[in-house]
């Protein structure tokens, strides 16, 4: 199965503070042992919200309004996708990534609909 | 919670179990003690997490836990071999725990090849090869194996028992082999992967045509393999030609499970996702240099289909020239099959029937389903429809898959109607 896994936006991001060499080095390894398993399909980072849209749909109107949006925590900051033989494995996954702050969303993709 | 905690631990053993097992496999020499060892941490695991907690590196506690009980087994045979060598026994054993410590601390890169490497071993029948390497590089239970593969769980069980035995009596040893006995344990590793994916891309048999879940698996071990020998081109070109197939499944199956061929598929569902992923890989394979193998040909022919936006621009042409390198380098009865078709569709049906039927008599194609299917498609486009049919019927009955049966069947009728009103 496929899982999408969502870094959720928090204060640190929100202040755009660039991560350090160490803490990037550590990400490395991380993502470097989850390629190495054959888990990682695709891995992305996002701007910050401030530098987002959204389109609000109502009826045939459409607005467009510009970020920053207020509830940070619901903010999508960078994705993963990846391949897994259960929820429980991306859980066990997730729970050796290398932070010390912030909230991962674990959210199953839809695949092979009629099937 | 408890049950929170069980679940927990078979996540973790999935992820450990391969490194686990290999680990302990170069030490003890053997898969099926390794295996023992591995499951004796897992049991100890599944005892102690729920009440305890899972601790904080899984991984190292499960290596921690089989490697005392190795010390154990390696003390207990040593005191079995030296009884009579009293003298070199504490030296011997002050050795053995220092290899022993190496090499569980060392990159287990290594160790998964050796392990893939000795479970692919071509001393092993095809299916013992088969169930073992899904079963300890996989990570898959006897039940899902034997779920996976229809057959009864005890076939399974007895089937990697007798695996572990042979390599025990072939005296199989753990390691990387090199030169030119290389070439040919690595093709035997390939061809292991894809006899798995394939098995998931279009079942032999059962009610399903496609399952999804043995591709995967395919898929996984196929990337796994290719970051550990990331120089050989052949592994680039294996995985390019799974993801690419892969990226098919969505469009390969309608809504009551009936089979759509390749050139009836909706191409807005194949997957661009495993197409970009395929076409990295097969890039990788190419930029390795030297001439393309096998797999990585196959994977350019799969390519083609994956670049043509509709079925009618493919380019027939380039695939019939990749078939033709295909067929020099590994000829068989079914590549030749495939390049019939690739030539019928570029230079006509006539053409490629010329082809089919100098297959006719080709032992090996004997019971094979798609001679007839290929033949029957040939002469219902030379407007043949009565033959076709015939064809198709044959077709029909050769074939255990019932959803791939019904297809055929279909096919004929068609073919009897067209007899009617053309």
């Amino acid at each position: 199965m496929r899982v999408l896994i969502m870094a959720k936006e928090g204060e640190q991001s929100a202040a755009a503070t660039p991560p350090t060499p160490e803490a990037m080095a550590e990400y490395q390894k991380f993502n470097d042992e989850l390629v190495k398993a054959g888990v990682v399909l695709e891995a992305g980072r996002l701007y910050p919200s401030s530098q987002s849209k959204r389109v609000r749909f109502d009826g045939k109107k459409r607005t467009v309004i510009d970020g920053p949006f207020a509830e940070t925590k619901e903010l999508v900051a960078g994705y993963w996708l990846w391949q897994v033989r259960s929820i429980d494995e991306a859980l066990e996954w997730l729970k050796r990534a290398p932070y010390d702050g912030g909230t991962f969303e674990v959210r199953q993709v839809l695949e092979y609909e009629g099937m | 919670m408890t049950t929170e905690a069980h679940r927990a631990t078979e996540a973790i053993w999935r992820i450990e179990s391969a490194r686990l097992i290999a680990g302990l496999a170069r030490v003890v020499g053997d898969i099926g003690t390794a295996e023992e060892l591995a499951q004796d941490a897992l049991v100890a695991a599944l005892e102690q997490w729920p009440t305890e907690g899972v601790p904080e590196r899984p991984g190292a506690w499960l290596m921690g836990t089989a490697r005392h009980r190795a010390y154990d087994l390696i003390r207990r045979r040593k005191t079995l071999e030296l009884k009579h060598e009293e003298i070199g026994r504490e030296l011997e054993r002050t050795q053995e725990r220092a290899d022993l410590d190496t090499a569980i601390e060392e990159d287990v890169g290594d160790d998964l090849l050796g392990l893939i490497f000795m479970a692919c071993h071509p001393v092993l029948a095809r299916d013992a090869r088969v169930a073992l390497t899904l079963r300890v590089l996989g990570g898959l239970t006897t039940d899902e194996i034997a779920r996976a593969f229809l057959v009864p769980v005890s076939t399974i069980a007895q089937r990697i028992v007798r695996a572990k035995r042979t390599l025990a009596e072939a005296h199989v040893r753990f390691e990387i082999p090199s030169g030119p006995e290389r070439v040919a344990r690595l093709a035997s590793v390939l061809e292991v992967i894809y006899l798995i994916f394939n098995e998931g891309y279009s079942a032999t048999a059962g009610a399903d045509w496609v399952r999804p879940a043995l591709c995967e698996d395919a898929l996984r071990l196929g990337r796994i393999t290719a970051e550990l020998i990331s120089t050989e081109p052949e592994v680039h070109g294996l995985v390019a030609l799974m993801e690419i197939q892969a990226s098919r499944l969505g469009a390969r199956v309608g809504p009551t499970g009936e089979p759509i061929l390749l050139l009836d598929q909706d191409r807005a569902r194949w997957d661009r996702l495993l197409i970009r992923r395929g076409l990295t890989a097969l890039d990788r394979a190419e930029r390795l240099g030297g001439a393309l193998g096998p797999y990585a040909l196959q994977a350019a022919i799969a390519a083609c289909h994956a670049r043509a936006t509709t079925a009618g621009e493919t380019d027939w042409p380039r695939i019939v020239a990749l078939y033709d390198a295909v067929a020099q380098l590994a000829p068989s009865p079914v590549v030749e099959l495939n390049r019939a078709v690739a030539i019928g569709m570029a230079f006509g049906p006539a053409a490629g029937l010329d082809l089919v039927d100098a297959l006719a008599g080709e032992p090996s194609l004997k019971s094979y389903h798609l001679l007839p299917a290929v033949r029957g498609d040939l002469l219902r486009r030379l407007g043949r429809s009565q033959e076709a049919g015939a064809e198709f019927l044959r077709a029909a009955s050769l074939t255990e898959n019932v959803p791939e049966r019904d297809l055929l069947h279909r096919r004929a009728a068609e073919c009897a109607r067209e007899r009617m009103t053309g």
